[in-house]
Formats: C-alpha cells, sequence, structure tokens
C-alpha cells in the first residue's frame, strides 16, 4: 500500500511539475474566455466602423433609415450614376449604391461601385434594408396595413410539461419543463466531455507505459513492487493530475468568466446572442429566451443527472486507462510499429462518438437502449441519454454492467500488463494479448 | 511452498542453510511451450561473488526474474536466507538488469529517492544512503542533474548506485560491464569486491568468461535451462584438467623425447617450450626427471589448467556431462 501511495505521488508529482503541464493548464482557460469574449470585443469595436453611401435610387422606395447607429450612412443623390462613380471619393463617401427599379417578379439585384470591398455584415446590412422598404412599398401598394402583415407573421414554439402517472394510473402533473434543445445540448456536452478525457487521459497512460518500457527502467521497479501496483499507481497518479486540471480549469473559468463580463458590462445570458451581429433582437427577446432557457436548465434534475455523470466519468476512465495500460504494455520498440495496437483502445470509444448522434436523436430506441448498456460505449452514451430520463432499469443494468467491467477490465490489464511489459522487442499482437491473460504469473 | 526445515529436519540441513543465502531446488519455469528453467538446483553460499554463466537464452534472465520476484516458478523451491522466498524478500536484493534503465525526465536525486523508498527506506534513510554513495562516487553536484543531461558513464553510475543503496543482502548483477568505459568498469569492480568483502553476496551473470575467472569464487553453469556445471572456480577447473603440463627448457631436446612414451604425450611444441599431457598415473616429479635426465636445463615447468572459456565451450557444446 506504501509502495503503491508512492507510485501514485510521482506520476502526479512529474507531470504536475512540468512547464509544459502548467502551461497548458492556465492557459487553456484564458483561450476558452477568450473565445466567448472576442466575439463580443469585435462586435463593439467593428460596430464602430461606418460605411457612407451615396445611393443612386431608381425604385423610387428607398428611404434613409433614421437609426444613426447602424452599419452605414445614406445619401440620395439626383446626379447621374456617371456623375456620381466619379464624384464620391471627393464628396467624402466610401461608394455608390444603385437601387434599380423594382422589378415585377424574381430576385432584386443592386450593384455597389467603390475602390474597397464591403464587408458581409454591410453587406447584409444594406440588402435587409432595402428589402424591408420594397415589401412595406409592396404591402402598402397591395392595399393593406402594416399592422396587419405583421399580425400574419406567427412564432410557434412548443412547451414540453412533463406528465406523470402514480401506481393508480391516475395522472399527476410533475410541474416539471422539458425542453428537447437542452436535453440534446446536454447529452451532447456530457458525452464529449467524457470521450476527450478518456482519450487524452488514455493516451497519458499509453505514453507513459510505452516510455517506460522502452526505457527498460519497468524492469528495475518491478523488482520492487508488482506489476499490478505499477499499473494502478499510474492510473490513480494520472486520475489525479486530471483532477488537478479541470479542477483549476473550472475555478479560473469562473473567475475569468465573471471578471470578463462585469468588465464588458454584458449579461452572459445575451453573450451568444452578440455573437451573431447580424441580428440583433429587441432586449425584452433576449430576457425572455433566457429566462425560459434558466427556467428549463433549473427544472432538469441535476441532483441525479451529476451523480451520475460522475459514476460514468469514473468507470469510463478505468476501462479504458486500464485498457491504455495494457495496450503501452504491449507495444514494441518500434513505436511507430506500434501505433495501429493502440486501436485496440481507440477504436471501441470513437465508435461510441459516432454513435452518439443517432442516440440523441432517437433516444428510446433499441440501438440507445443496448448500446448505452453495452460497458465500452455507455461511459459516452449513457450520460448522453440521462437528460432524455432513460428508464431507471436500463440506467441500473448499464451501471452494474459498467461497474463489473471496470473491475475485469482493470484485472484483464494487469494480467497483460505483467506479462507485456519484460517482453522487449516486437509489440504483440491482439492474439498474445489474449494468451497473456490466462498464462500464470 | 513447504519449509525446507520441515523437510529435512536434520542438523546438517540447518547448518548448510546458514551458509547459504539462496538455495534453489529442481526450480521449473515454462513460458508457453518453452522450458526456459528446467529443473534447476545449486545453493549459492553467502558473502561470495558468485558466477552465473549461460550462453544467450540459456535461461539466466529467466532464473533471475524468479529470484527477484518479478515471477513466480511453476514448481520448486527457492530459500533466500534460509527463509522460503516471498514478497518481503525484493526489499533485500539488489538488482541491476542487463538492460539498464533510468527515468530520464528525473532529476538523479528525486530519482534515486523514489528508488530508495520503494526498495522500503524511509525519506531519512533514503537521504542517508544516498548522500554517502554521493560522496563516495564524488558526484554530489549531479543531485538536481537530469538523467538526459548525464552521459552514457555517468548513468551508469547511477544505475549503479540505484541497485546497492538499500544496502542488499544479495546482490544481482546482469551483465554489470556491458557498455562501460575502462575507467567507469574498474570503479565498478572495485566497488562489488568492496560490497564482497562487508558480506554481501552477489551474483554476476555473463558470458564474459575473462571477468568470470577475476571476480568469482563459485560459478554455475546453465545451459538450455539446466545447471550443467557448478562448484568453486579452483574445483572446477582441477575437475576439467587433463594433465596438461608446459615445460621451458634450454638446450637440445633429444629426438627419443619427441616420440610417443608411457610418461607423457607431447601435444604442442613452439620453439624451445612444450606441452605435454601427463601419461595415466604417472607423477609430476617423474616428468621432470625425465627432461632433467635428457640433458636439457628445464627453465620452468607449469600446469595447464582450463580457462573457464574452455570448460564453457566444451560444457555448452556437451563434450562433458555433469
Amino acid at each position: 500500500m506504501d509502495k503503491l501511495w508512492l507510485i501514485i505521488q510521482r506520476e502526479y508529482l512529474t507531470r504536475v511539475k512540468k512547464k509544459s503541464f502548467i502551461l497548458i493548464t492556465l492557459l487553456s482557460p484564458v483561450i476558452f474566455v477568450a473565445l466567448f469574449t472576442i466575439p463580443v470585443l469585435v462586435t463593439i469595436f467593428a460596430g464602430k466602423e461606418k460605411k457612407s453611401i451615396l445611393v443612386k435610387d431608381d425604385s423610387g422606395v428607398f428611404q434613409v433609415p433614421m437609426d444613426t447607429s447602424a452599419r452605414a450612412n445614406f445619401m440620395l443623390s439626383q446626379d447621374p450614376l456617371d456623375v456620381m462613380k466619379a464624384t464620391y471619393k471627393s464628396q467624402g463617401y466610401d461608394g455608390v449604391l444603385h437601387i434599380p427599379a423594382v422589378p415585377a417578379s424574381g430576385k432584386m439585384q443592386l450593384s455597389y461601385y467603390s475602390e474597397k470591398q464591403l464587408s458581409l455584415g454591410v453587406v447584409g446590412y444594406i440588402s435587409d434594408r432595402v428589402a424591408e422598404q420594397v415589401e412595406a412599398k409592396k404591402v402598402k401598394d397591395a392595399g393593406y396595413s402594416e399592422e396587419v402583415i405583421d399580425n400574419f407573421k406567427t412564432d410557434v414554439g412548443i412547451d414540453q410539461e412533463e406528465l406523470a402517472f402514480n401506481k393508480d394510473g391516475v395522472l399527476v402533473e410533475t410541474g416539471k419543463k422539458n425542453s428537447a434543445e437542452l436535453a440534446t445540448a446536454i447529452g451532447f456536452v456530457s458525452g464529449f466531455v467524457i470521450y476527450i478525457v478518456l482519450i487524452f487521459y488514455g493516451a497519458m497512460i499509453m505514453r507513459s507505459v510505452m516510455e517506460e518500457k522502452t526505457n527498460r527502467i519497468v524492469e528495475v521497479i518491478i523488482s520492487s513492487v508488482k506489476p499490478f501496483q505499477l499499473m494502478m499507481g499510474k492510473i490513480l497518479g494520472v486520475s489525479a493530475v486530471g483532477l488537478t486540471q479541470m479542477l483549476v480549469w473550472i475555478t479560473m473559468t469562473f473567475i475569468l468568466t465573471t471578471a470578463a463580463t462585469s468588465f464588458l458590462h454584458v449579461d452572459p445570458a445575451s453573450l451568444q446572442h452578440s455573437m451573431g451581429p447580424m441580428q440583433q433582437p429587441a432586449p425584452e427577446v433576449v430576457t425572455s429566451q433566457a429566462g425560459q432557457v434558466f427556467e428549463a436548465i433549473a427544472s432538469q434534475n441535476w441532483s441525479y443527472i451529476l451523480p451520475l455523470f460522475l459514476f460514468y466519468f469514473i468507470g469510463g476512465y478505468f476501462i479504458y486507462s486500464s485498457l491504455f495500460a495494457a495496450v503501452g504494455a504491449s507495444m514494441g520498440d518500434d513505436q511507430g510499429e506500434s501505433q495501429s495496437l493502440s486501436m485496440v483502445a481507440m477504436a471501441p470509444i470513437i465508435l461510441s462518438i459516432v454513435l452518439i448522434s443517432p442516440i440523441i436523436e432517437n433516444p428510446t430506441s433499441n440501438l440507445a437502449r443496448w448500446m448505452s448498456i453495452f460497458p465500452l460505449f455507455s461511459p459516452v452514451l449513457m450520460p448522453a441519454r440521462l437528460a432524455f430520463e432513460p428508464p431507471l432499469w436500463e440506467v441500473l443494468l448499464s451501471m452494474a454492467v459498467l461497474a463489473g467491467s471496470a473491475v475485469f477490465f482493470v484485472w484483464l490489464a494487469g494480467r497483460i500488463f505483467r506479462v507485456g511489459i519484460l517482453l522487449y522487442g516486437k509489440k504483440a499482437t491482439v492474439g498474445e494479448m489474449i494468451k497473456w491473460t490466462f498464462s500464470r504469473e | 511452498m513447504a519449509s525446507r526445515f520441515n523437510e529435512k529436519p536434520t542438523f546438517p540441513a540447518l547448518i548448510k542453510q546458514n551458509m547459504n543465502i539462496l538455495q534453489l531446488e529442481h526450480v521449473v519455469k515454462t513460458y508457453g511451450t518453452h522450458r526456459a528453467v528446467n529443473d534447476v538446483t545449486f545453493d549459492i553460499p553467502k558473502g561470495l561473488v558468485f558466477g552465473m554463466l549461460g550462453p544467450n537464452g540459456a535461461g539466466k534472465t529467466s532464473l533471475i526474474r524468479i529470484i527477484t520476484n518479478i515471477t513466480k516458478a511453476d514448481s520448486g523451491n527457492i530459500w533466500l536466507d534460509g527463509e522460503p522466498l516471498n514478497s518481503r524478500h525484493p526489499e533485500q536484493i539488489g538488482y541491476m538488469p542487463e538492460e539498464r534503465g533510468l527515468y530520464k525526465k528525473m532529476k538523479v536525486g528525486e530519482q534515486l529517492t523514489y528508488l530508495a523508498r520503494l526498495k522500503g527506506l524511509s525519506a531519512s534513510q533514503a537521504k542517508e544512503s544516498l548522500s554517502y554513495w554521493f560522496k563516495r562516487f564524488e558526484i554530489v553536484d549531479w543531485w538536481e542533474k537530469k538523467i538526459d543531461e548525464l552521459s552514457k558513464g555517468m548513468q551508469q553510475k547511477v544505475q549503479f548506485i540505484s541497485t546497492v543503496l538499500h544496502k542488499p543482502k544479495l546482490l544481482i548483477l546482469d551483465e554489470p560491464f556491458s557498455g562501460l568505459d575502462p575507467i567507469n568498469a574498474q570503479l565498478i569492480e572495485s566497488e562489488i569486491r568492496e560490497l564482497a568483502k562487508q558480506g554481501t553476496s552477489i551474483i554476476f551473470s555473463t558470458h564474459r568468461m575473462e571477468q568470470v575467472e577475476e571476480m568469482c569464487d563459485h560459478i554455475v553453469l546453465i545451459n538450455k535451462g539446466k545447471n550443467v556445471l557448478e562448484g568453486e572456480v579452483k574445483a572446477v577447473k582441477q575437475r576439467f584438467k587433463e594433465n596438461l603440463f608446459s615445460i621451458e627448457y634450454e638446450g637440445d631436446l633429444p629426438m627419443a623425447l619427441r616420440e610417443h612414451n608411457p610418461v607423457f604425450t607431447l601435444k604442442k611444441s613452439a620453439g624451445q617450450r612444450l606441452t605435454v599431457q601427463l601419461g595415466e598415473g604417472v607423477r609430476t616429479n617423474d616428468l621432470l626427471q625425465k627432461f632433467i635426465h635428457s640433458g636439457v636445463q628445464v627453465r620452468s615447468f607449469n600446469e595447464i589448467l582450463p580457462s573457464i572459456n574452455e570448460i564453457f565451450i566444451r560444457s555448452v557444446r556437451g563434450e562433458v556431462g555433469h
């Protein structure tokens, strides 16, 4: 036990003290927060850049918009187009916009003349304004008022209220609101987080085992400790590294997000809206949407989802880290040639991430049910399904299978590890790995 | 595993136990269909340098891995210092594998402390032992250096320290001189002798015979998983001697002496030096007398004992039996 502790300590400290680890751990949240704040900053600063455009209007519908904060200022001119093209620059404009007569049907094509190109945002802004005004003119010509037209537009959404039945089959209101979008988002995020962590730390363990094997230090180590202790020490040590890294990330992301949002004076809920510069919904719409999202998030059964997420996370970690350790121990001295062997551990986890989409689309299908019970897939797929509330028996069965398999895989990997680690030279085949499992000590 | 004491509760067995650091009895180890260790039985006396010889693939490393508790024997009994081999014993054994290895990115001090603690030393014991060896090898300023900043020779000093810093009762060195430059080889050799003098028992596994003659008191020869020969180096040489003698003389050797005679057979003649084989039951004085009476001046007269190398080759080729 003391020796296992020594190994865990070494595995942990050598990694945590590395410069590259400190750099990645400290920089990742900065990059993460930057990903959110840079678009906001860009829209804030880009919004100040304006185009002044001289307009030649042959349609007779265009009116200069009142909004001075927009991305372009317009000025109508009665000069002939050729004169405008020749003189716009000396008059202090950026370019000339030619609006042709409104066609009876089909697409309306405007022309813009300038030395410099328009950005996509400005193109969108101009065509939206022209379209609005042409539309308004057409409505008016047809004899309707604008209020009537606004009434025509209907926004449809679905509120999902969960129902339940008690033992006697009597309907009970739960008061719980469901959201397909949210459940999908939670599903994808949990699935991907587990997938990435399993691959990242699994590969870390595999590399470290390979390194010790090709270094030959392993023979010195296992003349002092049991191979199983060495393997477990690595698995537990690296898991502590992962936990440290995540703790730092969560804390730093929280601090940086708080700092960034208070610095920019933006409501975090509106961040995602600010990211699309072309749509700028009215503030009250944002608030009500954010309110709905928060309400739905709050009504999720987090005290159920989070502990289960953690359970699948740990179970998956044990299965895959031991698999990766066994693969690392079976590698030959030629690491290039050995790469194919790592597919033994990689293939199932990649397959599970391929399955995540169809399963989230059909969370109650047979595929979803059985794949999220299969222990090599369940660490990714069951958390992805949890927000859709699969039947309890499926969850319990899947958990039992996962727990049993985690123990089995650690045992299996230990058997392969103890033989593989001492065989130098060529990489092993999968057949040999299976044979080692049954060989005596 | 039954204890040897229970099996043979006789007094001589007890004595033998205390004299031997390691005893192997009918040890067998099979990998798949390959029998790597095939019924090996021998004892290693305490406080000696014991040579374990054998060609590549003879089963030396398999045997060492069993002794160091890395693998287990399929059958047979092993005692370390009179106790059946168990999982506490690795702390009393120092093992330097043929394939050397250290953590390249770890600092020398940190690394050796870690290895010492895996051998059961406390942090303070480890520090004490390390400072002794660092001073002894004059490498005190290496403590903060990473292994991959050291030359190969320097790394081997560190490797040697890692093997001995927990003061093992039994030291197992697998090809300890391979890859060493002459200066380091000499340093390690004198350290091995010093440790032996202090009472550490040493198993020295090699296929380099000249080192065996220099260093070892006892040998065992392993071939195809079996021990084909064992004993004190002097005794083994005696056992394999062919009654060969070398005679150097001055003057003209009479023709009669070159011909076959009952006293000796001429094996080789080079200038004024002969190699002869003594006839069955003939004493050396008879041989000398024959030369003296022939009128030549005998300058030197030596018995030629076979080198361990010759014995090794003959044994491996199967020219001699047990």
